[in-house]
């Protein structure tokens, strides 16, 4: 079994990141009933005897003593992440794996990337450099992050090409926050599109998110619990944005259930890798079947169901609205339409008692209102794991290479034309030491080549599928 | 004679272990319906061919199981030791940490070259435990990486050093809207290396084998397990012992003793006719039919059906083409069983739909980067195309 290392940059990057923490612990805590340190756990916590000074506690197997998690957390403000030490959570976190400064990124890219980049890079490697030694094989790097800001986008983007560098043969999936329309940072498309040429280059596979899309669909599931329709039916701890504490009917803290979201996703996409299932999926087996060609490595993913009624015999009717949900516009992270845009790969993973014939009938359901590009016209990868996640029975979450992902660039590279034209703020960028304006030309290059790889593909949505000529042999 | 099983990868591994539990429930399978000493000569050859000498009572498995992750194998050995009845030796397990990632090439490049010896060796102890040995028999699927891609490397390996022993592969043949989204590729690469170094390739179409859960079966919600049952079921009214020959009252000693080899007429292959496809056949043309006939009747029943020359092509006569073996012992409380081991031209559809579909897609160039990046190249892909069109060839000529 695997480990993985998560590595949260900036304010946004270390909420999301904590509210993951709380949930893999309570999802280990469900499923390990007998407080045993098993590969399960291994694969995010490591097993500390906190009598020991020093780095010599690692405890490998037997009973859980103290659980670490396996994280580096970065940012170059204080506030969050002294209010995670001073939480819940404190001592899940190893104080040795924090890397901070007081001043804050300003929200430039710039300040991110090139000033804290540089005064850190010996900090950041140590600490890299540590937390992959406590691995006995490690697999993939988790990093999470905004692209709007300043210490995620561009100290975030900066560790990517540290990673590749010192561990070329580990993973680096990267959860992304794209900015919304109506971000309240105005040079958040200048940070974006900085970041983005960093995520063309140097990262594996990105799941970019945005935060309407995130509310949308929280402010849908208070609808549809206030809404009284459902009542009690709704099994308490169910919502895909529930956190530990009371169930509450109205959420004060809308950010919160956003990042539950988000962490149930990083869950969900370990879970195969961590837990047994009759048709298991690693996280390696994600890069190769959903990333065909090395650039178009940005996936869209949903998760369904938003939440799990009382039931404890679903009725297929229900599974199947399950798979239909995955497909519609309203249950994707980002604003995006999966159905009316093209697919080049599709992964469907599934979680809890749900068997092979369930998931052949509703592909089989499905794909005639789907189109694939012509030579992946069945691009499915299917997992399943036994492990349903806490206070569900059952879960999909779908990942999907597909073009619907380019209005978002589109709408990016606008804005940030924009701004450009008008040179507004560009200076504060153009100041820093590193910093030209070919920086800022090569990004939106790069953006461009990419936006234009998804509208050869869009060209090809139409056109009928054709079998090419087979090979002439002798016999 | 003793036949060595070898699990590899997470179908491999399931699978194994449903043929084990069905070879054993039905050799101790207390209705028979022979006598007892004829029950006796059958457990002993069953246990002779599949199971070692027990350790504290329990029959071992001659079985090696193998794969790049742990999960499935620490599965496997305890649902064994769980039943009390049988279980895998302890020490017949080769495990790594990181899986094969469904890619062929780490498969078949990394993983092979980097733990060929521990595997090799594992395979010989077991084989060193054998008073003597038929073959192999290995357990793989074609979509994935670690069964695909390791599973031909180890055949070729088992090819070079037990040239003399039978080497047949089970193969799992996925499905046809996907499992995962390189199975073509994975499927012809491991197919055109199997077909230079296996003797015999035994194929269960995940789909087929749906199909008769859900119309035979009347299952509902089909799981793998279901899946694997049935496999194993076929798999083992293969494999368990039969009588040689017509009167004989020994069972036949070599369990994979079918003759495997079809030779083409000295004189040449027939003119090639038209070689569509779609040609419309009303019956599939067969090289070889072997019939096995177990319980009831078995010795008295009609086969003269198959013996029909229109079943087999022009240039071989039905009589060296079909065989039969029979045993009275009924297989697991079926009070009659018959099974059909059959090489004819039903792969070829199948078949020619996964090159089809692997050579658009290779057309494109997706994906073929995760490939080059582990040292199989667009040369080895084309020679994987060459071969199988080629069998497509073959196959439809008959």
């Amino acid at each position: 079994m695997t480990q993985s290392v998560v590595v949260q940059v900036g304010q946004c990057g270390n909420q999301i990141g904590c509210c993951f923490w709380d949930l893999a612990l309570r999802e280990h805590a469900a499923v390990n009933k007998k407080g045993i340190y098993d590969e399960a756990i291994s694969s995010f916590f490591r097993n500390v005897d906190t009598r020991v000074v020093g780095d010599g506690g690692s405890i490998s197997k037997g009973k859980i003593c103290s659980l670490k998690a396996r994280a580096v957390l970065i940012d170059m403000e204080e506030g969050v992440v002294n209010e995670i030490l001073q939480g819940p959570l404190r001592d899940v976190f190893d104080s040795k794996q924090l890397i901070t400064d007081i001043s804050g990124s300003g929200n430039n890219w710039a300040v991110g990337h090139k000033v804290f980049g540089s005064l850190y890079q010996e900090k950041i490697l140590e600490k890299l450099r540590k937390s992959a030694e406590h691995c006995d094989c490690l697999q993939c790097f988790f990093i999470i992050h905004s692209m709007g800001g300043g210490t995620g986008s561009g100290l975030g983007t900066f560790l990517l090409k540290v990673l590749e560098d010192e561990f070329p043969e580990v993973y680096r999936f990267v959860t992304s926050i794209y900015p919304s329309g109506e971000d309240d940072v105005i040079t958040s498309p200048y940070n974006s599109i900085l970041a983005m040429k960093e995520l063309n280059e140097h990262a594996d596979c990105v799941l970019p998110i945005d935060n309407q899309s995130l509310f949308d669909i929280i402010s849908k599931i208070d609808v549809m619990v206030n809404s009284g329709k459902l009542g009690a039916a709704i099994k308490p701890k169910s919502l895909v944005t529930s956190s530990t504490g009371v169930f509450k009917k109205r959420q004060e803290k809308p950010f919160d259930a956003m990042n539950n979201i988000v962490a149930n996703l990083l869950l969900n996409l370990t879970s195969s890798a961590r837990f047994e299932g009759s048709l298991n999926m690693d996280l390696n087996e994600i890069s190769m079947n959903l990333v065909p060609f090395p650039q178009l490595h940005y996936l869209v993913s949903s998760l369904t169901p938003l939440y799990t009624l009382a039931d404890v015999n679903i009725p297929p009717r229900r599974l199947d609205q399950m798979f239909s949900d995955a497909f519609s516009k309203d249950h994707q992270l980002i604003r995006a339409d999966p159905r009316h845009s093209l697919y080049l790969a599709c992964a469907l993973m599934v979680r809890g008692n749900v068997q092979i014939s369930d998931l052949r009938r509703n592909i089989e359901r499905l794909k005639p209102s789907l189109q694939f590009v012509s030579w992946n016209q069945e691009g499915w990868k299917t997992s399943l794991c036994s492990v349903p996640p806490v206070g569900h029975s059952h879960s999909l979450l779908a990942l999907a290479n597909n073009t619907c992902v380019k209005p978002t660039f589109v709408e990016l590279k606008e804005r940030f034309i924009r701004l450009y034209k008008k040179k507004a703020h560009l200076h504060h960028y153009l100041q820093i030491e590193g910093m030209e304006e070919s920086c800022f030309s090569e990004a939106v290059s790069s953006l461009s080549a990419l936006i234009q790889e998804y509208n050869q593909l869009d060209a090809t949505k139409s056109m009928p599928v054709e079998d090419l000529p087979r090979l002439n042999v002798a016999v | 004679m003793s036949i060595v099983t070898v699990q590899l990868g997470q179908c491999g591994n399931q699978i194994g272990f449903e043929v084990f539990d069905a070879l054993f429930n039905d050799s101790h399978c207390p209705r028979g319906l022979c006598s007892k000493k004829e029950n006796e000569a059958y457990q002993a050859s069953c246990k002779e061919r599949f199971f070692s000498e027990e350790e504290n009572g329990v029959p071992l498995a001659r079985a090696v199981l193998v794969d790049m992750e742990p999960k499935v194998i620490n599965q496997t050995l305890s649902k064994a030791a769980r039943s009390g009845r049988w279980k895998y030796g302890q020490h017949s397990c080769f495990c790594q940490k990181q899986g094969s990632g469904n890619n062929w090439a780490y498969g078949y490049s990394v993983h092979g070259p980097r733990h060929e010896e521990s595997i090799m060796n594992l395979i010989r102890k077991e084989v060193e435990k054998c008073d003597s040995l038929s073959g192999f028999f290995i357990i793989m699927s074609m979509a994935g990486g670690t069964g695909s891609g390791l599973g031909a490397f180890v055949t070729q390996n088992l090819q070079d050093q037990y040239s003399s022993a039978l080497k047949m592969n089970q193969i799992i043949w996925p499905y046809g809207t996907g499992e995962v989204i390189v199975q073509n590729y994975n499927s012809i690469l491991t197919l055109s290396h199997l077909y230079r170094s296996s003797d015999a390739l035994l194929v269960h179409e995940n789909d087929a084998v749906h199909k008769i859960c859900a119309k035979l079966m009347n299952i509902k919600q089909i799981s793998f397990c279901d899946i694997n049952q049935v496999l194993a079921h076929q798999l083992g009214s293969v494999f368990q012992p039969t009588y040689s020959g017509e009167g004989s009252f020994h069972y036949r000693r070599n369990p994979l003793g079918i003759d495997w080899q079809v030779r083409p007429p000295l004189s040449g292959l027939p003119p090639l006719g038209k070689m569509s496809v779609n040609r419309e056949i009303h019956f599939n043309t067969s090289i070889a039919n072997l019939v096995i006939l177990r319980g009831k009747d078995a010795h008295s029943a009609d086969v003269g059906a198959f013996k029909d020359p229109a079943l087999y092509t022009s240039w071989l006569e039905p009589v060296h083409a079909f065989n039969v073996w029979k045993t009275q012992r009924a297989f697991r409380k079926y009070e009659r069983s018959a099974a059909l081991v059959s090489n004819s031209q039903s792969l070829v559809k199948p078949l020619d739909r996964i090159v089809g579909k692997a050579w658009n897609m290779f057309a494109s160039r997706a994906y073929l980067h995760q490939y080059t990046k582990f040292g199989i190249e667009e040369e080895d892909f084309l020679d994987s195309f060459t071969l199988l069109e080629q069998v497509i060839a073959s196959y439809c000529n008959l």
